[in-house]
């Protein structure tokens, strides 16, 4: 997926630039392809650009350049109610003033469509996001969740085939939340529709997507299937943005192949697999996942280890959360199963811990 | 799972709640909550109330006296004026006992009798000079009786003074005060009286009272020295001592002494001879008969039936004239009546009001909706601007800007020079823009327009933008978005600013009064007249009162068609 040609996607961003006052540029150069069917997720703090992205797409912001194509046609001059793309805002926006059936009635009934026709499809987007009793109530008298069914339902009714989701579920309960992740993601994948998301939720990026984009200061730093993004992120943004990481500051000492040798401000010598640094001599910021962490390390001679103290205990339930101080980093945080035979650290000891070098990524040192 | 609230994890709901804590708690006999010291829970939490409420009191007090004192109770006061005759019965009370035997069908006066009883209270009451207000009040429903009573007041004294010459060409002892005081007082009360008035004539003179021979013999003329008594004691300026009584008490000691035979008897001394000279004397005395007096030598009017059906129609102490004078009716002998065509204005003028402030509010909803649209859709910097712009107006008199409508839209105005000067219009036929409807409209609508934009504005500042939005990308067009999405979350709105605009154009004065000519004026500007011209009250009161009942009737037509729920001034 993530390798479809610009010419057949379903949607296409080409070097699109957005600029508000003049003066700034809030996207900088995007490119951006989806297929047909995927579900495509806009990660990135607040003030990324993802949100205008996504108005772009819908049409409520312009770009300032480049073209946004949809099913191959620019679309950068049609209004956004004729662009035939639905959306599910973060409030819901939800007519208060109609019924729920009424809410979803509404892009029908502005298709011009007849009333029996009408009623039929509202019935069956109703039932399939399981609300069906639900038509003759004011959105006020749903709960949080049952609105953003009906935003849901309302965005899907008129058979889009591209829908967009603007932070839908920002205003859930955690709970809820991950219901409704769930929910969203089987409806797309049972209508078959693209879905552009938007959130500054990484786990909700993580579990729902086929790819997600990192932005950042109006660039996608990555834009790759949620395991890759996770496992081998490309720069230190997008390893320190997605999950929790590990850096460890230090000089490229030899570069080659896939390994360079990194000399640690501490001193220490560690491998690790060279992803944005090309020479010797240049700063890196190492890159390991506090699960890929072991103490006493069982790893074999490719692993490295290092003597840390343990700073903090932290017992989570499911997982043990070690803080630990490894080469002058006192944040270095290692995550261990809660197995039988666990050892449960307490501060001030000193431990030996390691890893396999293809878990240590030398990033970019900014 | 068929909806979210049946989710497993959900919480406890505030009923599940509240149930648990009732369980918990302890309960009395009679299954009231008891709180921790054993006292009722109601009891224990109106108790830790009670303190809040009374500062909450305390703190509106200040406030709710000014209102009271200052704004209710005047207004209702005011209202009260509608339905008040009280002047009619105090001023002829002896007459408004009689006047309902009258038949007003007969075609003629009243009898000898009414006119005896009307002779009385009328001379009273020229002497108390309360005889031209009467006339006023009665002017309001027949046209003339104002100097008819005027004109009485002043004759009637002839009447008492046909016999007081005869009592004095009798006995000049009749002319004495003195006589008079030792006649028809009882002893004590006239060697008290003798010595407040010998002395600083400090506070109010002792109470009249009537010797016991006097009041017997000579009822009416007690009764009349009474009043005088009452009348010198709050004037000041007679006294008992000094000044002989009313001409009126003459008369009603000469129809004393023809009525009773023996008016001598109680009396002693000095008092039964004068007494008894004067029975012996009025046989011979020349009489008046009220009834041709009255007509024939006062004013003929009196023979007027209708003059008297005026004064028997009105002589209840509450009365619905006024109200039916506001709407153009009236109150005969025979029941309600409408008035003569020539005189129905009030029903203009109501319909006239009502349609000139619905043309007002719909004037400035149509003018103010696309500026509350701007302001608030605007970004700030061009909001804040033209929000200075829309306020600007508050800030100038509101004199200065309907004289400044005057000075645009007369006829050598600015308007008329300009289309004049386009060569639109003729100079010889300049348009009449002012002094009429239109100037009336043209004006309030400028006034009053803030008072539209803000309620609005206020309104949808607080519809968020991704309404109009979502619709547009539900595929609605721009016209679309607004007529389904927007427009009816800002009914709230126009709702507000309606009832404001409305109920304040309904009883405007000032702009109407300056630019409203004949054409233009308002109930409110007919109000002012009676208030401060023709000083009917009542009528002003009843105009008033109804002007009030009608805003109420709209404001709950309102409520019941809208729901006075959906009027929003902000949030």
């Amino acid at each position: 997926m993530a390798d479809t040609a610009a010419s057949d996607a379903f949607v296409a961003f080409e070097r699109v630039q957005k600029s508000y006052d003049g003066e700034t540029l809030v996207v900088k150069d995007l490119n951006l392809a989806m297929p047909k069917g995927e579900f495509l997720t806009m990660l990135g703090p607040s003030g990324s650009g993802k949100t205008t992205c996504l108005m772009m797409l819908a049409g409520f912001e312009t770009a300032t350049h480049g073209e946004i194509k949809l099913d191959g046609k620019p679309i950068n001059n049609i209004p956004p109610h004729k662009r035939g793309i639905g959306m599910v805002f973060q409030n819901y926006a939800l007519f208060p003033h109609m019924t729920v059936a009424e809410n979803l009635s509404f892009p029908l009934e502005v298709r011009g469509m007849g009333k029996a026709e009408r009623e039929q499809k509202v019935k069956r987007a109703l039932e399939m996001v399981q609300m069906g009793r639900f038509g003759g109530r004011r959105p006020a008298q749903l709960s949080g969740g049952q609105q953003q069914r009906i935003a849901l339902a309302r965005a899907l009714v008129f058979e889009a085939e591209l829908v967009l989701m603007d932070e839908p579920l920002g205003a859930l309960d955690k709970q809820l939340r991950e219901h409704m992740q769930f929910e969203i993601k089987r409806i797309a994948d049972d209508l078959g529709i693209t879905v552009v998301y938007v959130t500054h939720d990484q786990t909700e990026a993580l579990t729902m997507s086929d790819r997600v984009a990192v932005f950042e200061a109006g660039v996608i730093q990555q834009l790759a299937p949620p395991s890759e993004l996770y496992e081998a992120p490309q720069n230190s943004f997008v390893a320190q943005f997605i999950g929790e990481n590990n850096t460890l500051e230090g000089v490229v000492e030899e570069i080659g192949g896939n390994r360079c040798t990194v000399r640690l401000d501490s001193g220490d010598i560690i491998d690790a697999v060279p992803i944005n640094v090309s020479q010797k001599g240049e700063r890196t910021r190492v890159s390991i996942r506090p699960e890929r962490v072991e103490f006493d390390p069982q790893l074999g001679d490719a692993a490295h280890t290092l003597t840390a103290e343990v700073r903090e205990f932290i017992y989570m339930g499911d997982v043990f959360r070690t803080r630990l101080s490894v080469a002058g980093n006192d944040e270095f945080v290692v995550k261990t199963r809660n197995r039988a035979d666990q050892k449960r650290l307490s501060p001030g000891e000193t431990v030996r811990i390691g890893w396999l070098p293809e878990d240590c990524r030398a990033l970019d040192a900014t | 799972m068929t909806d979210a609230t049946q989710h497993p994890m959900d919480g406890p709901t505030p009923d599940d709640a509240l149930r648990q804590a009732k369980a918990a708690d302890s309960v009395d006999d009679q299954g009231r909550l008891l709180a921790a010291d054993g006292t009722p829970l109601k009891r224990s939490l109106a108790r830790s109330l009670r303190v809040q409420k009374i500062r909450a009191l305390a703190l509106i007090a200040p406030l709710l006296l000014f209102v009271l004192v200052t704004f209710i109770a005047p207004i209702a006061d005011m209202l009260f004026r509608s339905v008040e005759n009280e002047i009619v019965p105090e001023t002829l009370p002896r007459t408004v006992q009689l006047i309902g035997d009258w038949d007003h069908n007969s075609g003629e006066a009243p009898d000898a009798e009414l006119f005896e009883a009307f002779y009385y209270d009328m001379a009273i009451a020229a002497q108390l000079k309360n005889h031209t207000r009467l006339g006023t009040r009665l002017n309001y429903e027949q046209t003339g009786i104002s100097s008819l009573f005027r004109q009485s007041g002043r004759d009637i004294e002839d009447i008492g003074d046909v016999y007081v010459d005869q009592f004095e060409d009798l006995d000049e002892a009749w002319e004495e005060p003195a006589t008079w005081l030792a006649l028809m007082g009882d002893a004590d009360w006239r060697d008290s009286y003798m010595e407040w008035f010998e002395g600083e004539q400090a506070g109010a003179p002792p109470a009249f009272q009537p010797s016991a021979a006097a009041s017997e013999a000579l009822p009416r003329t007690v009764e009349m020295y009474t009043l005088f008594s009452e009348f010198t004691a709050g004037a000041r300026r007679d006294s008992l001592a000094e000044d002989e009584p009313w001409p009126v008490a003459y008369t009603a000691l000469y129809q004393d002494l023809t009525a009773q035979p023996s008016a001598t008897a109680p009396f002693e001394g000095e008092m039964a001879t004068l007494v008894g000279a004067a029975e012996d004397a009025v046989a011979d005395f020349e009489t008046v008969d009220f009834r041709s007096y009255f007509i024939d030598e006062i004013d003929e009017d009196w023979g007027n039936p209708e003059v008297w059906a005026t004064i028997q129609t009105f002589s209840g102490p509450f009365t619905a004239g006024y109200f039916l004078n506001a709407v153009d009716m009236q109150e005969t002998p025979d029941g309600v009546a409408m008035q003569p065509d020539d005189q129905r204005i009030y029903g203009l003028l109501f319909k006239r009001t009502m349609f000139m402030s619905l043309t007002i509010t719909f004037c400035c909803i149509a003018l103010g909706y696309p500026v509350a649209y701007l302001l608030a859709t605007l970004p700030m910097r061009s909001a804040n601007l033209l929000m200075i712009l829309v306020l600007l107006p508050f800030w100038t008199s509101l004199l200065v800007r309907t004289s400044a409508w005057k000075v645009m839209l007369q006829q050598q105005g600015v308007i008329n020079d300009v289309l004049v000067w386009l060569g639109l219009v003729g100079d010889g036929s300049r348009l009449v823009m002012i002094n009429n409807q239109f100037g009336t409209i043209v004006a309030m609508t400028h006034i009053l327009l803030p008072f539209m934009i803000l309620p609005m504005y206020s309104v949808m500042s607080t519809i968020p933008p991704s309404y109009v939005r979502a619709a547009k990308s539900l595929g609605a067009t721009n016209w679309t978005a607004f007529w389904r999405v927007y427009f009816p979350q800002s009914v709230p709105g126009i709702g507000a600013g309606s009832i404001l605009v409305f109920i304040l154009a309904i009883g405007y004065y000032i702009t109407p009064e300056i630019v409203g000519g004949t054409t233009g004026t308002f109930i409110s500007n007919r109000i002012a007249y009676h208030i401060s011209s023709s000083l009917n009250w009542g009528l002003a009161a009843a105009l008033g009162t109804i002007l009030l009942g009608v805003v109420l009737i709209l404001y709950w037509a309102y409520d019941r068609i809208v729901g006075i729920d959906n009027v929003k001034l902000g949030g």
